[in-house]
């Protein structure tokens, strides 16, 4: 019943040397299939999200990659060199723990030193470094301070510095920001984007929050049920999932299941014409795809349905219009603010904003 | 809230108790140690002359010095044992923990003077361990100094503290947060960095809680050297006993004990202030 892996094995973006190669990567505890049979490329300087809900395998995989577990089988690769079998501490990874884990005993500074004192780097080499890494989340000022002194955004800051200091060839971040408040959580999103511009190192990201993943990543992984359900960039997984479930976890959609019968779609009251061989179908349909039609506006490249409003959300810049077309359709439209609307109306859509999914 | 009335009834109890049980006794210890003994009859004569027999007599420098060496070697060895049993049950024993803990409580519910005789049982001349020895012809003779030495004290109070110890530093262990040591691994450290930087500091308190248990409760025993100790192993509280018992000096033997409470409780309060010194929250 579930998607069958529609998309090819992923695509790098062009020109981009893969850093991590996971090969058919599983895991099982006990009975329980966690991953099964991964496989993920992540490009050297990329951004990659890993997007899913809880209980769908994304920690599970950031955890075999930093060493914390072991697959169950399958390979993971790193500069060409196998990255599995060799332990957590030999690892040119680093991880951002989702509540920071910082070392309650030991100073932000001592903290961002642990790293480089436990292998055994000069002291004047390390009393440099510790300044930069500081500097680069604007926590000098804090260096002194013990992390139960410091707030939850000043100790994300300092995890990162940790992390960062040992100059690792990929940096895995488990839902660093999970623990912060809205608003801070945005301006930790910026930075954390404009921080992994500036440094060039390659953030794998684990997060449940597409708005989030949509806004940092080069490259978002939907995992579902341990499987992964689409990689693409978050334009092109927006544009055009590939699955219903994509489709309804990234962004808001329509669903629309009917089937195509003499070259025509026929989706409840909503009917366009499709060169694609009879049998069920289901589109996604975005709400902003659909727009109200003023009399006569149709183009030839669009269809039309008429529809009664049933409700209406305010939402500023944009309002959603809940809309019936009768025997129980129902859609949800966005348009531009407009008033309060009543009653029934034309709307139109085009046919290529229809994307044909997979169930 | 509560009324005035309701809080000062309250808090009799707990005041009661403590002056009762506890300074008043504390008092008329102290009281004693100022007074003296003429002619087998205790005389309410103010003096010092009891602390200054206790400085001056080598006799019970000697003992108070032998006692604090032995509790220094309960102390440690109950650590030595009691440390590695912890870490093995906080991190490495998965299904076995509840049965390995019950293991080491349940001898805190056997009798302190069983466990001694047990242990008189073990060392004797015609003892378990001499038996077995001369069974293996590792020795002809049997081995006198097991039972009535320091050696046999230090071994039994380490049986009885041992617990006592392990308990904090478990505990302690157990508060570790997890994600803690996977990050001292993703940092590059290996499982001996990762004890000695995160996991030794981290159970810090609950190591010097056990080492003052066993310390204090260690300097103030007195069956163990009773049982197995003879006179090579006497303590300060044998001598606090017979001072009380047979010799009838109170006065001087009440002058020991305030001696060894000021020592108590100076350990008590620099293992509090150690322990403050390592408490991270």
């Amino acid at each position: 019943m579930s998607a069958s892996p529609a998309n090819p094995p992923q695509e790098l973006p062009a020109g981009s040397a893969a850093l991590l190669e996971a090969r058919k990567v599983a895991k099982r505890f006990g009975a329980v299939e966690v991953l099964k049979e991964i496989s993920l490329n992540i490009a050297s300087g990329e951004f990659l999200t890993l997007l899913g809900e809880s209980g769908s395998g994304k920690t599970t995989l950031l955890r075999l990659i930093a060493g914390f577990d072991e697959p169950s089988s399958g390979e993971i690769w790193m500069s060409g060199e196998r990255l599995d079998l060799l332990p957590p501490y030999k690892r040119r990874v680093n991880t951002v723990f989702q509540n920071y884990a910082l070392f309650p005993h030991l100073s932000a500074r001592d903290n961002v030193a642990y790293g480089l004192r436990v292998k055994n780097v000069p002291a004047n080499e390390i009393s440099g470094r510790i300044g930069d890494a500081l500097r680069m989340v604007k926590m000098q000022d804090f260096a002194g301070y013990r992390p139960s002194k410091l707030s939850g955004g000043q100790q994300q800051r300092i995890a990162l510095a940790r992390a960062l200091v040992n100059r690792p060839q990929l940096l895995l971040l488990d839902e660093p920001l999970s623990a912060l408040d809205a608003n801070l959580r945005k301006q930790m999103q910026s930075e954390l984007k404009s921080l992994q511009r500036e440094i060039g190192v390659t953030f794998l990201f684990v997060t449940h929050d597409q708005e989030e993943a949509m806004a940092l990543s080069d490259r978002i992984a939907l995992l579902r049920d341990g499987a992964l359900e689409q990689v693409a960039s978050p334009r092109e997984i927006y544009a055009h999932p590939s699955t219903a479930y994509t489709a309804e976890f990234i962004g808001q959609t329509n669903l629309l299941r009917g089937e195509i019968r003499g070259s025509m779609v026929r989706c409840g009251a909503l009917r366009w014409p499709l060169e694609q061989a009879d049998g069920p179908v289901i589109f996604s349909l975005r709400p902003e795809a659909i727009r109200i039609c003023p009399d006569g506006g149709r183009q030839t490249s669009e269809a039309a349905f008429r529809a009664t409003v049933r409700q209406q959300f305010y939402g500023g810049s944009s309002e959603l219009l809940e809309v019936d077309c009768g025997s129980g359709q129902t859609l949800r439209v966005r348009i531009p603010t407009r008033g309060p609307l009543t009653g029934e109306h034309d709307f139109v859509f085009s046919f290529c904003d229809a994307i044909r999914v997979q169930e | 809230m509560y009324s005035r009335a309701y809080k000062s009834l309250v808090s009799i109890p707990p005041i009661a108790w403590v002056g009762v049980l506890l300074l008043l006794p504390y008092a008329l210890m102290f009281v004693h140690s100022l007074w003296a003994v003429r002619e087998g009859v205790i005389v309410h004569q103010w003096n010092w002359e009891n602390y200054k027999t206790l400085f001056t007599n080598s006799l019970y420098a000697k003992v108070l010095f032998r006692t604090m060496r032995i509790a220094a070697s309960v102390t440690l060895c109950s650590i030595l044992l009691g440390y590695p049993l912890a870490y093995y049950l906080a991190f490495h024993a998965g299904a076995r923990k509840e049965l390995l803990y019950q293991l080491v409580i349940v001898p805190l519910w056997v009798s302190y003077l069983v466990r001694g005789y047990a242990w008189k049982t073990i060392l004797g001349s015609d003892g378990v361990l001499n038996g077995f020895l001369q069974y293996l012809h590792l020795t002809h003779e049997p081995v006198g100094f097991f039972l009535y030495s320091p050696f046999a004290v230090v071994l039994m109070l380490t049986h009885i503290y041992t617990p006592f110890v392990f308990l904090p530093i478990y505990a302690a262990l157990e508060h570790i947060p997890r994600p803690l040591l996977e990050a001292s691994q993703d940092l590059g450290a290996g499982s001996v960095q990762t004890f000695w930087r995160v996991i030794l500091p981290l159970s810090m308190p609950g190591l010097l809680a056990g080492a003052t248990f066993a310390f204090v409760l260690s300097l103030g025993d007195f069956l163990a050297p009773l049982l197995v100790g003879g006179p090579s192993g006497t303590m300060i509280a044998n001598v606090v006993q017979s001072l009380f018992g047979a010799a009838f000096d109170w006065p001087l033997g009440a002058a020991i004990s305030v001696g060894i409470l000021v020592i108590t409780i100076s350990l008590l309060f620099l293992g509090e202030l150690l322990e403050k010194r390592w408490a991270f929250k």
